[in-house]
């Protein structure tokens, strides 16, 4: 979806300021957000996450500090996912009458959990299309689900510099659950090829994309 | 929003620290999360990971040329062999600073980093300005960290769209001959291994 999330190439949003003393966690609420993520039973799909942070409204985004967002994706994915409801909400407890399930993740297993190599790559459902050294061109697409495909690419012409194997696709991955890999590769655009001539000429920017956002140039 | 809101995430809503707290307790209620295992994840990103782990697999880099190699041709096994790995950082690939070539990692859709080398991203990373300016203007983002590039030095910006996760290698400082590892590993800084510094 074209939202203010997808902001590479926006101008007017402030200096960058980082902090002198850049604590982890600016108050305990930060952390404990952190941990429900991990620990949710949403966490199985962090696409479907990242999307959900996608849907707070824009002008509410850019507002939001970063885990006021973590907190309302997961607030609605609870929600949507029937582990929660507005009642429970509301009420700020759990109906006394609801089945208790067993936690995702055990304390001894967090550090294993954490630690564990969750691989996004795929068997590949076809040969690769294309190879390193050829010259491909983002789509110009404009999906009103989860793209990973920043709009600044789009329609630019980059060239293939690594084939990184079929990964699960985020774009039906996030909506469905559903891995359906495609394959991925590093594209490599130049600067002036994405933002024109005042660019400095030695800069590049890569990207990793997947097979349907690209076609042949 | 004022800058403070966004880029210091100081002043949230009065409630956000109760709401936090009632949603914590109907998981715990409900079986979905256990309390015990929510503070051993935030130990684990406060003590266990960090950028000091990414400083060693630099270390080695600058001190031993095979592991250098390991680590260009597969990073996530390289960075495996210091004990090293999980979410995150899955599918890793270290891109090596040289007198004509410097690299600066961005995710400009959302905050993606590699956690077990780096930790979790400091707030200006996951900042709008940052996103929003790494692409762009590389050398103006260098410059609002003090760091001035040659004009005939290359940037090569990586934005993480994907599960791939990007670690720079810093070139090593002049005059280190000689120092040991443990040494060496104090020197490297995790705006080092994002780009946003030289070393």
């Amino acid at each position: 979806m074209n939202g203010v999330h997808d902001m590479g190439g926006t101008h007017g949003l402030g200096p960058i300021a980082p902090e002198t003393d850049e604590p982890l966690f600016h108050h305990d609420w930060e952390g404990r957000v952190h941990a429900l993520v991990i620990a949710s039973p949403t966490r199985a799909n962090i696409d479907a996450g990242r999307h959900q942070r996608e849907l707070i409204p824009g002008p509410v985004y850019l507002a939001m500090t970063y885990y006021e967002k973590w907190f309302e994706a997961l607030r609605q994915l609870l929600l949507s996912g029937g582990y929660v409801t507005d009642e429970e909400m509301a009420a700020a407890r759990a109906d006394p009458a609801a089945p208790k399930a067993t936690p995702r993740l055990a304390p001894q297993d967090v550090t294993r959990g954490l630690s564990r190599l969750g691989s996004y790559l795929r068997d590949a459902p076809a040969p690769a299309a294309f190879a390193v050294g050829e010259r491909v061109r983002a789509r110009n697409l404009h999906p009103t689900g989860h793209t990973r495909l920043p709009r600044y690419a789009r329609g630019r012409v980059g060239v293939i510099e690594r084939v990184h194997g079929a990964h699960v696709f985020p774009d039906t991955h996030a909506h469905t659950g559903v891995d359906d890999p495609r394959w991925l590769y590093l594209v490599r655009f130049t600067s002036r090829e994405l933002w024109g001539p005042d660019a400095d000429e030695h800069d590049s920017v890569s990207l990793d994309l997947w097979e349907p956002y690209l076609e042949r140039a | 929003m004022s800058d403070d809101h966004d880029h210091h995430g100081q002043s949230p809503p009065a409630d956000i620290a109760l709401r936090v707290k009632a949603l914590e307790s109907i998981m715990v209620e409900k079986g979905l999360v256990d309390p015990a295992a929510l503070d051993a994840i935030v130990d684990h990103f406060e003590h266990k990971v960090g950028p000091r782990n990414g400083a060693r697999v630099v270390a080695r880099a600058w001190t031993d040329p095979a592991y250098r190699q390991r680590l260009i041709a597969d990073a996530g096994a390289a960075i495996a062999e210091l004990g090293f790995g999980g979410g995150q950082g899955e599918h890793m690939i270290a891109v090596e600073n040289t007198a004509t070539v410097h690299n600066l990692v961005v995710c400009t859709l959302c905050s993606c980093y590699p956690w077990p080398v780096l930790g979790l991203p400091p707030v200006w990373y996951k900042s709008s300005a940052y996103r929003s300016r790494a692409v762009i203007d590389p050398r103006g983002v260098l410059a609002e960290f003090g760091t001035v590039l040659a004009p005939d030095v290359a940037i090569r910006v990586w934005d993480s769209t994907a599960e791939v996760r990007y670690l720079v290698i810093p070139e090593r400082p002049a005059g280190t001959d000689g120092l040991e590892e443990d040494r060496l590993a104090a020197l490297v800084t995790r705006n080092g291994m994002i780009g946003t510094a030289r070393l």
